[in-house]
């Protein structure tokens, strides 16, 4: 009859089977039972349990060209299953440094490979959640003093459980101005990627050269940072393929003697100044439409099939501007 | 009548438990979070009952994806304010709910002073009471 109608809080550790009463929706032994792993014994099994080998198939798939870069991926993946293996086994495997940076001209497909880099890492639960937050210099530094490290801590917690992507990482340092609040913002990252490394994964992106002179102004950022990645530009075929996949998700196609001029269109694009690489041929592909568009427009009462609708024809490319500068450089050094 | 020997403040959720672990906290976030709630962190030095809006430990953590950023948060506050009283809040923005959906309290001081009643003698022999917490004698 003594037994008292509530329990006292804090006066006796409370019996197993009261510490299993479930909170809303918490399973209590969630991360243990993680955390023993469930026993996957071969590579397969760990891929089939995680959908980071349907994130590299498609990274291989969807992505075109970028070798290197997909076989350091590849490289990595591997190290995790690995790493996966031997903890399900007990071995010592303490959570690899993840952080990266992918250096590369523009439009090389550094933002896109991060986003699937989120996807994989997810895949084999070196991240919680997998989400991407994409950042900039404005996102991280402050206007004033006080103001950036409130501002770079709020990112990082954002990202954390995720991938921190960190576009344009050299604008952060401004050798230039000497109180520049880049810095400030330089060391909070820093101490995080250090401290919380089995939290968020970051990856900083930017152009080869001056992402290179970031570096050689931060050590610190670079020996913290295992996997440096370098984004290759893509050959002239490499762009073509990228142009038959961005038609295709758009469904349109090109029409005859079209991906001919487009291949040319490319040749002459590719040495003038401000090429993109896929972002360029996205841009030429959109002016494409344009004028496609317009050439149709033209035609007030025709009725078109799906097929018009969908078709770029060989002269919506060949009104391009490129061709005319082209023309007129052959011109003058023909005279 | 609800009597609580022990004078520990029972309010939010989970009061009348042994205090959260810090696991036991981020599960309770991640649950939270998976219903798509606003962490935010608030502090008080005074729990009485009718102290409704406590101090803000930064603002409402919106956008927020996994409970590290919000632990994060969390020791911050515990750090600076080590012997006030702690709780985590969740809002839920759907709309018609937009309110505070969780609350439990996360840090509290070694020895809770607890409350006090206070007698006012009015007109007549009226008695007036009022509940006075002890905490706020020594700020």
């Amino acid at each position: 009859m003594a037994a008292p109608l509530y329990q006292i809080p804090g006066q006796q550790a409370p019996s197993p089977d009261q510490r299993q009463a479930p909170s809303p929706g918490a399973p209590a032994d969630a991360p243990a039972a993680a955390a023993n792993g469930t026993g996957e014994r071969t590579v397969a099994e760990v891929l089939a349990k995680s959908q980071a080998g349907e994130g590299l198939d498609e990274l291989e798939r969807d992505l075109v060209g970028l070798a290197p870069v997909k076989s350091r991926i590849r490289d990595i993946a591997a190290l995790l299953v690995i790493d996966k293996l031997r903890m399900n086994l007990g071995l010592q495997a303490h959570a690899p440094s993840l952080h990266m940076s992918f250096t590369g001209n523009p439009g090389t497909g550094k933002t896109t490979v991060a986003m699937r880099m989120a996807e994989i890492l997810r895949g084999l639960g070196f991240v919680r959640k997998g989400h991407l937050v994409a950042v900039t210099r404005d996102d991280l530094v402050g206007q004033y003093i006080g103001h950036t490290a409130p501002k770079t801590k709020e990112v990082l917690e954002k990202a954390m459980g995720g991938v921190l992507f960190i576009d344009e990482a050299y604008y952060l340092y401004r050798p230039e101005n000497e109180r520049d609040y880049g810095q400030e913002a330089i060391e909070i990252l820093l101490q995080v990627m250090e401290s919380r490394r089995d939290d968020l994964v970051v990856i900083l992106a930017g152009y080869k050269d001056r992402m290179d002179a970031f570096f050689r102004s931060n050590p610190g950022m670079s020996s913290r940072i295992a996997h440096h990645l370098d984004f290759p530009d893509y050959p002239t075929g490499d762009l073509l393929r990228i142009a038959d996949k961005m038609l295709e998700q758009q469904n349109y196609r090109f029409g005859p003697g079209a991906r001919t001029a487009f291949a040319e269109y490319l040749v002459r694009r590719i040495p003038q100044p401000h090429f993109a690489n896929a972002r360029s041929v996205r841009n030429a592909l959109d002016r494409a439409r344009l004028r496609q568009a317009s050439r149709l427009f033209a035609d007030q009462d025709r009725v078109f099939a799906a097929d018009d609708l969908s078709t770029i024809a060989e002269s919506d490319i060949r009104a391009s501007r490129v061709f005319e500068i082209a023309a007129a450089h052959l011109r003058t050094e023909g005279v | 009548m609800m009597t609580n020997p022990v004078g520990r403040i029972t309010q939010g959720q989970f009061s009348y438990l042994p205090d959260l672990s810090d696991a036991e906290i981020s599960l309770q976030i991640e649950y939270g979070l998976s219903k798509g709630h606003a962490w935010s962190v608030e502090y008080t030095d005074d729990p009485h009952p009718r102290n409704t809006y406590w101090e803000m430990f930064g603002l409402p953590m919106f956008d927020f994806e996994d409970a590290a950023g919000i632990m994060m948060e969390l020791q911050n506050c515990r750090k600076a304010f080590p012997r006030h009283y702690i709780r985590l809040m969740a809002f839920d923005s759907t709309r018609g709910v937009e309110s505070i959906v969780m609350s439990f309290i996360v840090n509290r001081p070694k020895d809770e002073p607890g409350f006090g009643l206070t007698r006012q003698e009015a007109h007549g022999r009226t008695i007036r009471y009022t509940v006075h917490s002890y905490a706020t004698d020594r700020p």
